[in-house]
């Protein structure tokens, strides 16, 4: 159960079972899409599959989560999304109306993302045998820019951004599920990013590695780029942009929202020398106007992610193994 | 084997002894001996043992082999003498050879040891030529384990080495009859390490004038860094609330109580009130930090100890202690009598010991530092003990004990424990003996878990051990389970094994009575630990038989919903709603932590609670503490880890006196085991309505557990036949619940086992891991 988490559970899972499974040169870099070329164009395919509970929440619902999360697989991938495939599992039951509004805001989002859905697949499943409905999505992006992105490539002196308050759609999608007894006046940030990347790549040629910081939050992304590229990452907690309700609400629930799911935060590495014309284009684009710089690469100790705390210390910052667990003894 | 029979025939004797033998003057005291019984031969060391032949009437051999243990010197601890009768050789005189090195080291490493009174006697005589000097030692006293880099025990594999010794000290390191002979940190002011003091860059050298600049800023209330012999500590004065909290501002400790270096014995006393046994560990040559009865007016301010009735007491155990405390000749500066003394580190961050990192870390924590040359490997914290009916009962095992071994009476392979999350050390086991770590820290933070990989480096090296088995907690989120698995399970490396957290505190208490394989009943009481069901653990009893590596869970607390991970325990009040909702009391808002919780937290916990969102089911007996503690209105939040525990133990302890007569005692329901506490709030929440002195709830709370547990553990002991209970966990540093426990156990005719060598807290957590481990490999 735990192996969804985006934690350690779900890396042992991938690196145990289907890099197993599948290892190829195009797979093992474990990027959010693959790079392929053919005939001398060089495309990004990337897959996703969505399952949330519940499937409308404030800010969006599955529909418009489906295309932007694919969208922005591929536009952190370096490439502008043009096709995408859409793919529905259906509980038997699962009422048109809800369907039918899922399905115009996955329009909405495609024309907003400027890509098309060119073609897809349903299939309906009893009842009690899904959770009402389940989209994946597949797209496949041009990439146009000339350099290399990878987590791998980031080392001692860059600069770590993030393009927005983190945690908003994990704590939106929690609360919405009507459990809580938490007020909190949140929306998702669900959104395409493909616009703040464009702005982004076309100022600087810094840029080392961009990724969206979705399930498991900034901290699982920071975590890959550690391990990727042996290096450290530093992070000044009081840096990182956090609004005061996913504050809020993080406290009560004892969790820690640099691990909270974004659907709409891009985590960008680059060139320390090219951080303030990074975050200058970041910030000229309006999903980006709290984008900040939060940390620095640094060389030791590698493989790890280090939080300097408000309170003046340091604080590793591991990946997520399941349920937060209290370690205090 | 041939032996002399004839009593004046010469014999030749070879003596080998083990143990801790080596930098506590043992061939010093051997070659005074074989010189004083006339006889020939050598004394020298290698990384195994100290080696001893001896040649001579048949007497005088006899002679020297009894008082060979019988007068050795105090600081040693004999684990073996294996002597060998071998045939005569043509010698005269007695020498000490060179030492060798040697490959399976089993010799001891010494601990650091406070200056001796010879030392104290020297450094106060005009005359001495070590008068004042801030570095004088001996072979009875001065840094051993921090400074040792390597086995055997010489100069060369300290950091000495960077000292070389002037003609007198060298001449006093070579005279066996010297009390120096082979005092490896022996130094005088024209060889050793320099004291300086900076302060705003500037820098005042010479001793003399270090000192009395110390006792200026500490006198006008600044923060002096002063390296010692484990690391740096801040001291401010004792007496100055503007000082004390400054400190506390840069520590970013805000009510942990700190520790008081005390002139002396005299101005100990006149904080705490301090018995026989207190005073015998008090002043002790390990020195460690006692938690003394406070007396009503000690002159200390406030913010030393907010609200605490015991303070944690130290005397001086460096010269330099002793020279900051005495009036510099010459000079108008006040000593001070009476110091705060605190680790100069941030909250949670392990000890600042090299100067690389001192040149980082200080300038943010001290205005002042007084520090010298003589490098320090390995940092180790000043140990923390309280007595308790008369007996040590060791709350963190560090400078003055680390690295002394617990025997464990039976061989184990080599197993390396990485210990537990806070308070960590590890524990290494090598054959019969488990070497456990100095105190390390939170392994939250990237400076522990570099502190982590020395002090396992330390412990590999000095031992020449390759771990064939590394033990570690079987909680996931652990940064020491996720060590041990980095460093595990590839070929050529160790086997990997997770001991239960619970089990491995009952296993560290049987291994340091001695009693590996013998069956008991483990009264295991703390805050967290991961169990064997991925719940969180920590009300445990649990039935150990023959085999240690088992272990039956035969009883636990009542689970509830814990909620929120470590935010429910850093607020006790969100605790306290989740034991009345179990225990159906409405969440009304006279209640203590009800008032206490904010509107919008109150409404998010108990939904937490009604919905099971991001709770996890819990029997912790530190969490049950917590609550009751907000119940009663102790405590709602903590600063410090078991703040409102600790506080509901002294409120407790305070209203002992008063008897709370007519008082229908507090009961949990004890069935199959399982100790439910919903009587014991529901009868705290009538108490409190009636108008009942907190103080007296808390006592009358402590006892009630005291009665489940004797209940519980009796009907056990009836089922199984086993006499033995241990008490262990962090919960046992409660004294008055250990105490309560005790009596009732003792009562039924049990048995009943605390801890004495390592803390019952998670700081002897490594012992019991170890030992799990290493039987289950194959031990
Ligand atoms: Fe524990
Ligand atoms: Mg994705
Ligand atoms: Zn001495
Ligand atoms: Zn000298």
């Amino acid at each position: 159960l735990a192996h969804g988490s985006g934690g350690k559970a779900t890396q042992t899972l991938i690196e145990a079972i289907f890099l197993e499974a599948f290892r190829n040169p195009l797979l093992e870099p474990l990027e959010d899409a693959a790079e392929l070329t053919m005939n001398g164009t060089r495309l990004a395919l990337t897959t996703d599959s969505f399952v949330v509970s519940p499937l409308f929440f404030p800010g969006g619902n599955i529909g418009d989560l489906a295309i932007n999360g694919t969208v922005n697989d591929l536009a952190v991938s370096g490439a502008t999304p043009r096709f995408l495939t859409a793919g529905f599992i259906l509980e038997e039951g699962f009422p048109v109306a809800d369907l039918t509004r899922i399905v115009d805001s996955m329009r909405a989002a495609a024309e907003a993302a400027g890509v098309s859905v060119v073609t897809g697949d349903t299939k309906v499943v009893q009842r009690g045998k899904a959770d009402g409905c389940y989209i994946n999505t597949a797209g496949v992006g041009l990439i146009e820019y000339p350099g290399t992105l990878g987590v791998a490539t980031a080392r001692p002196g860059d600069a770590v951004l993030v393009s927005g308050p983190i945690g908003e759609h994990g704590v939106t999608v929690l609360l919405a599920r009507g459990e809580l007894d938490i007020e909190a006046d949140l929306v998702s940030d669900t959104a395409p990013v493909h616009g703040l990347v464009a702005e982004l790549l076309a100022s600087t040629s810094g840029v080392r590695a961009m990724r969206d910081a979705t399930r498991g939050g900034v901290a699982t992304i920071l975590n890959e780029v550690a391990r990727a590229a042996d290096v450290a990452v530093v992070v000044d907690e009081d840096a990182v942009p956090v609004g005061t309700e996913v504050r809020g609400a993080s406290e009560l629930l004892g969790i820690d929202p640099l691990y909270v799911a974004c659907e709409g935060r891009i985590v960008v590495i680059v060139d320390g020398a090219e951080a303030d014309t990074a975050l200058a284009a970041l910030r000229r684009h309006p999903l980006g106007e709290q984008a900040a710089v939060i940390g620095r690469i640094k060389e030791d100790p590698p493989g790890l992610v280090l939080l300097n705390t408000v309170f003046g210390g340091t604080r590793i910052c591991d990946l997520l193994v399941g349920d937060p667990l209290p370690r205090i003894c | 084997m041939f032996r002399a029979t004839d009593r004046d025939a010469r014999r030749r004797l070879r003596c080998t002894v083990t143990g801790v033998v080596q930098g506590v003057g043992f061939r010093p005291f051997v070659h005074r001996l074989a010189t004083e019984l006339a006889l020939t031969g050598f004394v020298g060391n290698d990384a195994l043992a100290v080696f001893v032949e001896v040649q001579g009437s048949g007497d005088a051999v006899a002679a020297f082999e009894r008082r060979l243990t019988a007068e050795a010197p105090p600081l040693s601890a004999i684990a073996a003498v294996v002597a060998t009768d071998l045939p005569t050789a043509d010698e005269t005189g007695f020498a000490i050879v060179a030492s060798t090195g040697g490959s399976g080291a089993r010799t001891l490493v010494p601990p650091d040891v406070a200056t001796c009174g010879n030392c104290l006697a020297e450094l106060a005589d005009p005359a001495d030529r070590r008068y004042r000097h801030p570095f004088i030692t001996c072979t009875d006293c001065g840094p051993r384990f921090t400074i040792i880099r390597d086995l055997p025990y010489d100069r060369p594999a300290t950091t000495m080495t960077d000292f070389p010794m002037c003609a007198a000290c060298a001449g006093e390191y070579e005279d066996p009859a010297d009390r120096r002979f082979h005092a490896q940190p022996v130094a005088c002011p024209d060889c050793g390490p320099v004291l300086w003091f900076t302060e705003g860059g500037a820098r005042v050298d010479g001793a003399d004038a270090a000192i009395a600049a110390a006792q200026r800023a500490l006198l006008d209330g600044r923060i002096v860094a002063v390296k010692g012999i484990g690391g740096y500590h801040l001291a401010c004065r004792a007496d100055s609330d503007a000082a004390i909290a400054r400190l506390r501002e840069r520590k970013a400790r805000d009510q942990k109580p700190f520790a008081l270096l005390a002139r002396d014995l005299a101005v100990a006393r006149g904080l705490a009130r301090i018995d026989a046994a207190e005073e015998h560990v008090l002043t002790c040559p390990a020195r460690p930090i006692v938690l003394l009865r406070r007396r009503f007016g000690a002159p200390v301010a406030e913010a030393v100890a907010p609200g605490n009735p015991l303070l944690g007491v130290l005397l001086p155990y460096t010269p330099v202690h002793h020279l900051l405390f005495a009036p510099v000749p010459g000079s108008t500066a006040v000593p001070p009598e009476l110091l705060v003394m605190t680790s100069a580190n941030l909250s949670d961050e392990p000890l600042c010991f090299d100067d690389l990192d001192a040149a980082a870390r200080l300038p943010r924590l001290a205005d002042a530092v007084l520090t010298h040359d003589r490098p320090i490997h390995v940092p180790c914290d000043d140990s923390v003990v309280r007595v308790v009916d008369g007996a040590e009962l060791p709350i963190r095992r560090s400078r003055g004990y680390a690295p002394l071994p617990v025997a464990l009476g039976r061989e184990l392979p080599p197993t390396l424990a990485v210990g537990g999350e806070l308070k960590n050390t590890c524990c290494l086991v090598d054959g019969r003996n488990a070497f456990c770590s100095a105190h390390i820290g939170d392994m939250g933070n990237a400076e522990t878990t570099r502190a982590f990989e020395r002090a396992v480096d330390q412990l590999t090296t000095l031992h020449r051990l390759r771990p064939e088995v590394l033990a570690a907690d079987a909680h996931p989120a652990y940064l020491t389970r996720a060590w041990a698995e980095r460093h595990a399970g590839e070929p050529g490396e160790p086997a990997l094994r997770f001991v239960q957290h619970h089990h491995a505190h009952v296993v560290s208490l049987l291994a340091e009575h001695g009693r590996i394989g013998e069956p008991v009943i483990g009264v295991a009481f703390d805050g967290t630990g991961f169990g064997a069901d991925a719940a969180v653990w920590g009300g445990e009893i649990l039935v150990l038989g023959n085999d240690t590596a088992r272990y039956r869970r035969a009883g636990h607390l009542l689970p509830v919903s814990l909620p929120g991970g470590d935010a429910a325990v850093r607020n006790p009040c969100r605790m306290a709603l989740a034991y009345l909702d179990a225990a159906g009391v409405p969440l009304a808002e006279d209640l203590p932590p009800v008032a206490a919780c904010g509107r919008a937290e109150f409404a998010g916990v108990r939904s937490l609670l009604a919905s099971g969102v991001g709770t996890v089911s819990c029997t912790s007996m530190g969490r049950l503490f917590d609550a009751v503690a907000a119940l009663l209105g102790v405590r709602q939040r903590i600063g410090y880890e078991a703040q409102a525990a600790i506080e509901l133990e002294i409120r407790a302890q305070q209203a002992q006196s008063i008897e709370p007569d007519g008082v229908e005692p507090l009961r949990f329901a004890v069935r199959d085991g399982v100790l439910d506490h919903r009587p014991v709030i529901r009868g705290l929440v009538a108490g409190l309505r009636a108008g009942e002195d907190p103080g007296v709830a808390a006592y009358r709370f402590h006892l009630a557990i005291a009665d489940a547990v004797a209940d519980c553990v009796g009907r056990i002991a009836r089922d199984t036949g086993i006499r033995s209970v241990g008490l262990t966990g962090g919960v046992f540093q409660n004294v008055l619940l250990a105490g309560a426990c005790r009596d009732r156990l003792e009562q039924r005719g049990l048995t009943v086992l605390t801890h004495h060598l390592v803390p019952p807290n998670d700081g002897g957590l490594a012992l019991g891991q170890a030992v799990v481990a290493a039987l289950a490999e194959g031990g």
